[in-house]
């Protein structure tokens, strides 16, 4: 366990107009759980696809098991050793599990010899899996265990994993941290990348922190809170938002038997949802990434429609109303996708205000667009809610994603909707733009406005949510007060383990 | 080693200067060919950009500029509304071909009366044509999501067959001593399109293109529709999420294209051509692509577009005569420049970086 497995020293990696990496080093031991935290933007992931491959660093060197080790593409890393579970899943979906670990592979062994080994692997590392399912069709858990698995196959010595956790229930998290201990135990070391930071303290024997692509300090993490990390992280003592405990009011949204068929091949149909929502509450709905969540907010916007009555806004039906019809009558909606869906990435900040604004802004004049008036409001949401950008003329792509993500936030907030709803509002925004947006939904409920709050963050939920809910393959569980909720009862209105078993220790 | 790098946004200096940096690359390469086929590559260029405004038979040629860019640049406009939403009506030609079946058609029922009304409605009967020829993808895409390339490129072919057809039967000249082809509109001052201005090539075709233009530019830039058709063209689930209607963009963006096609034809029929016969079209259609995207799709670029490629049609046709340039030289010329124009285009979005090559 004291072995040094591979030394990082003075990593250096700078992208036009910003130093990615910056004279990075330290050590991860063998056998050791090594964290690497930071915020959005810190130059985690340029890092980790250094050590990977992905990248070269300017400067710098690497040393692996008292060798030098610059490896010059994934290829070379994989043979060294390492192996890296990605946050974003390279799956094919209509290929079976098999074929898609046989994809990776160099060279891959007949298929039925691979399926016996994904068997054998899969039992001693408590991650069950059917070599033969089509990937379409497994749940985002089990699509993290073909890649954990693909991983194990090598032998790694190193095993990256990004955020492994933003797609599992608490309970899959509990079984996960299981498997990565007895890898562990085997002597394989592991760099674990989150801004978790319970998570971080529960599992990781070490911790190193970026900020700004500096290494700011290193730590143990059981040996240090939760709120001092996060200040290293941010390098600025953070603000909590605050609640102004507004008192509820009556009932705006009233969901009653909604289902609704997913428009995509793999989406999650919804299955008689119900739910009330009331004049200055904020519900939080958690679940498992793909368990209905796009689909609800499809439903809400009105890009798919539903049965009439199934969605009553104050009384009313609104269920076949198109979006624009819906925001007339105050029900805003703004999706997870920044680029492509909430926001057009080609177009100016000021055409991308329009593409809501239009009709509780007045924006045009029987068809005749208000350019004045469109450019104007586009200021104003960039003033109100302090997107850095040089102007309204630039391009949404041009802008970091907590600045794309304050911009269609504050759009919706400032057009004063009666409902709110927003589907994963934080989600890859660095930590101060996301207290300022969760703060400007606080904001907007002490106003008076319903609000959901679509979330896989559990903390952020708990944070916001006067109510929770979880989404759980479609149906909607009762909603219960967030206040006394514990993880152990959230993880079970998600869906408990979904059927996962932890390692075999002895095995 | 080069490397391609994408741009925070979209280089506004470089969407202005790839149409010029693709003329010049056509007129080097293109230099090459002729060349290539013996002929002095300096002489010929001069032949095909020069000559037709300023050569020595430029009286002749000079209003042939407009007289061959008005079809293009009106068709274009309809065709640039359609692509900048990704809907992709490759028949204009087809669309173009029935606009002047029914716009001569209209006039011809009227013969021999003369009235003032039998050009209007010659050119509504057109439109109409041309519109209703372009419903048929428009409406297949919308109910059963049909490709509109296929369905609007192959109505093209039968579109042809129609015209064939038409000028044998139907319409063929009761007093043409049994050739193919309808009455020359020429001949029928009711429904001949005649110059506006004479000698200028400028007739009521070409007043609609110029009309079409400024109606484009202001649907474009000044309008909610015209947002709307930008928007489903970037980002069709952004479009969706801010009440666009797919299906009308579609039904609006061919119907309009077809419309704007079939108008096309009907002026051409009713003047230039002056009659329907089997080889009445000759590819308006198809090059109005290359002029949408060689004006950047942009109203006051695909007017710029079209006189363009006007002049390569006239200067082309002008090597042919006095240098003996074979005719699929001048056409490859013509594609060579779409083909440079979509390389060059990556400048808009990308920009390349030289850089040395890493130490393994």
């Amino acid at each position: 366990m004291t072995g040094t497995l591979l030394t990082i020293d003075g990593l250096t990696k700078a992208y036009p107009g910003v130093v990615a990496n910056d004279t990075v080093s330290f050590e991860i031991k063998t056998g050791e759980v090594h964290a690497l935290l930071g915020e959005n933007g810190a130059g985690k992931s340029t890092l980790v696809k250094m050590i990977y491959g992905l990248v070269k660093p300017d400067s710098g060197s690497m040393v692996m098991n008292g060798e030098a080790f610059a490896p010059p593409e994934p290829r070379a890393a994989r043979a060294s050793g390492v192996a890296m579970v990605f946050q974003h899943f390279s799956l094919f979906d209509a290929l079976d599990v098999a074929e898609n670990i046989a994809l990776g592979m160099e060279n891959p062994p007949p298929m039925r010899d691979l399926a016996a080994r994904i068997r054998q692997v899969s039992e001693e590392y408590g991650l069950p899996l059917d070599p033969f399912r089509t990937v379409g069709d497994l749940s985002a858990g089990e699509r993290q265990r073909v890649e954990i698995i693909r991983c194990l196959l090598q032998d790694p010595k190193l095993l990256i994993m990004d955020e492994p956790t933003s797609v599992l229930t608490p309970q899959e998290v509990d079984i996960l941290f299981e498997t990565l201990r007895k890898l562990t135990a085997e002597g394989v070391a592991i760099l674990y990348i989150s801004h978790k930071l319970e998570e971080i303290r529960a599992l990781c024997d070490h911790a190193t922190i970026l900020r700004l692509g500096k290494n700011v300090g290193t730590c143990i993490p059981a040996e240090t809170s939760a709120r001092d990390m996060a200040e290293l992280m941010v390098g600025t003592e953070l603000q909590t938002p605050k609640s102004a405990g507004a008192t509820l009011g009556d009932v705006v949204l009233d969901i009653s038997g909604l289902s609704m068929p997913s428009p995509s091949a793999f989406g999650t149909a919804l299955k008689n949802v119900h739910m009330r929502l009331r004049a200055g509450e904020v519900l939080g709905i958690g679940g498992v990434a793909g368990n209905g969540q796009d689909e609800m907010l499809l439903a809400l916007s009105g890009e798919v429609r539903v049965d009439a009555d199934a969605l009553k806004l104050k009384g009313e039906p609104i269920g076949r109303l198109a979006p624009n019809a819906r925001r007339a009558l105050g029900l805003l909606t703004a999706p997870e996708e920044r680029l492509g869906h909430a926001a057009a990435p080609n177009m100016s900040l000021t055409e991308n205000a329009l593409l809501t604004g239009n009709v509780r802004k007045g924006l045009s004049n029987k068809g005749f667009l208000r350019w004045g008036k469109t450019q104007s409001f586009a200021e104003e949401i960039i003033e109100k809610f302090d997107v850095r950008t040089p102007g309204p003329d630039n391009a949404a792509r041009s802008l970091s994603g907590g600045n794309l993500q304050k911009f269609v936030i504050g759009r919706e907030v400032l057009q004063e909707p009666e409902v709110l709803v927003v589907n994963q509002p934080t989600w890859g925004v660095d930590a101060s733009a996301a207290a300022s947006i969760r703060q400007a939904i606080l904001d907007l409920a002490a106003g008076g406005t319903a609000v959901i709050v679509i979330s896989q963050d559990l903390d952020e939920l708990m944070e916001v949510a006067d109510n929770f809910a979880a989404l759980n393959e479609g149906r909607l569980t009762e909603a219960r007060p967030t206040k006394g909720l514990s993880i152990d009862e959230i993880g079970l209105m998600m869906g408990g383990a979904h059927g996962m078993e932890v390692a075999h220790v002895d095995a | 080693m080069l490397t391609l790098e994408k741009r925070p946004q979209p280089s506004k200096a470089f969407a202005y200067l790839t149409p010029v940096f693709a003329i010049i690359m056509t007129m080097i390469f293109g230099g090459l060919l002729f060349m290539a086929l013996g002929k002095n590559p300096f002489e010929a260029i001069l032949t095909i950009f020069w000559d037709p405004l300023f050569g020595e038979f430029a009286s002749y040629s000079r209003p042939q500029l407009l007289v061959k860019a008005g079809p293009l640049i009106l068709i274009a406009i309809g065709l640039s509304l359609g692509f900048k939403a990704g809907i992709w009506n490759i028949g204009a030609e087809g669309q173009y071909i029935v606009g002047a079946i029914c716009g001569a058609g209209a006039g011809l029922a009227f013969y021999p009366m003369e009235a003032w009304f039998i050009f209007p409605i010659m050119v509504i009967a057109g439109a109409l044509g041309g519109w209703a020829w372009a419903m048929i993808p428009a409406l297949l895409k919308v109910k059963f999501q049909t490709n509109e390339i296929l369905v609007s490129l192959m109505l093209v072919y039968v579109a042809e067959q129609l015209l064939a057809s038409m000028s044998l039967g139907l319409l063929k000249n009761p007093d043409g001593h049994g050739f193919p082809g309808s009455r020359n509109l020429k001949d029928y001052p009711s429904a001949f399109n005649g110059e506006i201005i004479a000698g200028t090539g400028m007739h009521w075709g070409v007043a609609a293109a110029f009309i079409a233009v400024i109606f484009a530019y202001v649907l474009l830039n000044r309008h909610m529709l015209g947002f709307s058709i930008r928007l489903t063209g970037e980002a069709p689930r952004a479009a969706k999420f801010s009440s666009v209607n797919p299906n009308r963009i579609i039904l609006f963006c061919l119907g309009m294209s077809g419309a704007l096609a079939g108008l096309a034809g009907m002026f051409e029929v009713a003047g230039p051509s002056g009659q329907i016969s089997i080889d009445f079209n000759s590819g308006y259609g198809f090059t109005a692509i290359i002029v949408a995207f060689l004006g950047r799709l942009h109203p006051v670029g695909i007017f710029f577009a079209g006189l363009l490629l006007a002049l390569t049609y006239i200067g082309g046709e002008l090597a042919q005569l006095t240098l003996g340039l074979p005719g699929a030289a001048i056409q490859l010329f013509q594609g060579m420049l779409l083909f440079f124009l979509l390389a060059v285009d990556l400048l808009t979005n990308y920009r390349i970086k030289f850089s040395r090559k890493e130490a393994v």
